[in-house]
């Protein structure tokens, strides 16, 4: 009797386990497949395609290093290479500039319109990026606007060309983009810090600077580190403004890229500069990883 | 109070709200100026302004080509957002509800699209549709477009499940409804908001998208990628317009999208 009971038990149990797991690979596994197909199986594809060969209209699968080899030897690319990086890294370094502070006023500051000033923060996020970069062809361009007023008020005389195509431009559009992908992860690491922490410092006696430094910059170091490596990859591989505002010396990987997939028609050596910004990447959030408990362990 | 102790440096105070002022100034003038230079009469763009009108908005809409990209977005996206829906709803449900070996592993490689440059996701799957024959259409665009809103609809409706309260659900277990029942009568509804607002989210972020479409274009333009086309033929006030309408539009929706990702906090 009670035997019976137990297997039936556990035949009820061992039918309800077996629903949720029909029930798990019903939700799970059609995303899951599609994102093999779609994402994983994709990108995967590109690290085997830069190994591989351009003939004259076609590609030969054929494995060789020749197109790492070209990224590294010719001049060219590798200054293209450079400049992206340090492109990246001055639009990181004031991304943060502008954002750090951005989300600090939203955060401790402002008390009145906080939701509508946290709206302004991140409804460019959402807005077309292509005509944000392009509208700073009209701002800084030589019929543009800033050239327009500067001779209306009779600065200068002649147009200057000198604040357009060129890394300037390239970079202050770029910051311009990225200041909300930095103020945003910021703004949610400081609204997380339990405003007792705050407290408790002062009442210490640590003034605000020191509040700041020791209390408040720590605990918001994971929304930096988040905001930076959006910023960082995004732009580093970024083809739309170096296109519209680089000119010559702005010219970034992204150009060379898809320069490789039109004119030159060379895919597999466009593969290879791919994998590369991939492996920037890649590091740049294995980095992140590391980073993080480390600024979590000097908190506590 | 004391936080007003914190407050305290009312200098402080006013430096940064002056600071966030000028960024707030640095992240709209240009936004500005693309709406006033819409409504500026002359062809080429000159300082002073000339005189207002509507000439390029009636330009705009006599513009076949640009109409054609416009439904062609609205396919797209038409495309992208039931189809995100569809895996991501089913998956946000799988990752609460669910424990499972590598989940923290799945959970950060189906957030990388959001960091790999639009143009590697484009392109990798330019290289995979072309070995195995796939045609590029406005289908390739909807399936390049889907692989970067996914993330961003499944971390939405994971958030609303996270928070939503379970307890519910068990009740009506208790009080004799089965899980579907369940499911559509007590779960659904409670995340329903969030849906919508990622779905709206997800028609806007389809819509603007440009470095994923510019490898997966064949002949049909979305409207980004005719901007783009138009953009390497010079200005014309025309695509000012175009701006305008495109950002006022998506501002809207963000509005919308916004009110309904944020309700029932």
């Amino acid at each position: 009797m009670t035997s019976e009971a137990a297997v039936s038990g556990g035949s009820a149990a061992k039918a309800l386990r077996r629903r949720r797991l029909a029930l798990f690979l019903l939700c799970f596994g059609p995303p899951f497949l599609y994102l093999v197909c779609f994402m994983i199986l994709p990108y995967g594809n590109v690290f085997q395609y830069s190994f591989w060969k351009k003939e004259l209209y076609t590609v030969a699968a054929e494995f060789n290093w020749d197109n790492y080899a070209r990224v590294w030897t010719n001049p060219l690319y590798r200054t293209v290479l450079f400049n992206s990086l340090e492109v990246a890294a001055i639009v990181t370094v004031c991304a943060n500039l502008i954002g750090y502070p951005l989300a600090y006023f939203l955060a401790f500051v402002a008390r009145k319109h906080r939701t509508l000033l946290y709206f302004l923060v991140i409804a460019p996020l959402w807005t077309s990026f292509l005509l944000r970069v392009f509208v700073w062809k009209l701002i800084l361009g030589v019929d543009g606007i800033i050239n327009g007023v500067l001779i209306y008020i009779g600065l200068i005389d002649e147009p200057m060309s000198i604040i357009i195509y060129n890394r300037f431009s390239v970079c202050l559009t770029l910051v311009y983009i990225f200041i909300p992908f930095v103020a945003l992860p910021v703004y949610a690491a400081l609204e997380k810090i339990p405003r007792e922490y705050v407290e408790a410092s002062m009442d210490l006696g640590a003034g605000r600077w020191r509040t700041f430094v020791r209390v408040i910059l720590p605990l918001s170091i994971p929304g930096v580190i988040a905001g930076s490596i959006f910023t960082f990859c995004l732009s580093f591989g970024d083809f739309v403004t170096p296109t519209l505002l680089g000119g010559p010396s702005g010219i970034m990987i992204g150009n060379i890229i898809i320069g490789q997939f039109g004119a030159a028609f060379d895919w597999p050596f466009g593969s290879a500069l791919a994998v590369v910004i991939l492996l920037v990447v890649l590091a740049m959030i294995a980095l992140a990883a590391a980073a993080e408990p480390r600024a979590k362990a000097r908190i506590a | 109070m004391r936080r007003a102790g914190y407050r305290s440096s009312r200098l402080g105070d006013r430096a940064l709200t002056a600071f966030a002022l000028l960024a707030f100034a640095f992240l709209y003038a240009p936004i500005a100026v693309l709406i006033v230079f819409s409504f500026n009469d002359s062809p080429i763009l000159v300082f002073p302004l000339s005189n207002l009108s509507f000439k390029w908005y009636g330009v705009l809409f006599s513009d076949r080509d640009l109409l054609r990209s416009v439904v062609n977005s609205f396919v797209v996206a038409g495309g992208v957002v039931p189809l995100t829906l569809l895996l991501g709803v089913p998956l946000a449900f799988a990752l609460d509800r669910f424990s499972f070996i590598g989940k923290a592993l799945f959970e950060r490689i189906m957030l990388v699209p959001l960091i790999v440059p639009g143009l590697i996701t484009g392109l990798a799957l330019l290289l995979v549709f072309t070995q195995t024959g796939f045609r590029l259409s406005l289908v390739s665009i909807m399936i390049g477009h889907s692989i970067f809103v996914l993330p961003i609809v499944v971390i939405q409706i994971y958030a609303r499940l996270r928070r939503f309260d379970r307890r519910i659900e068990e009740a009506s277990l208790d009080l004799g409804a089965t899980r579907v029942q369940t499911f559509w009568r007590v779960t659904l509804p409670n995340i329903k908001t969030a849906i919508l607002g990622s779905a709206l989210l997800g028609l806007t972020l389809s819509f603007d998208e440009v470095a994923i479409a510019f490898f997966l274009t064949a002949n049909d333009n979305t409207l980004p990628m005719h901007i783009w086309s138009m953009l390497r033929h010079g200005i014309t006030p025309e695509i000012n317009a175009i701006g305008t309408i495109t950002i006022v539009a998506s501002i809207v929706l963000i509005v919308v999208s916004l009110r309904l990702l944020e309700a029932k906090k």
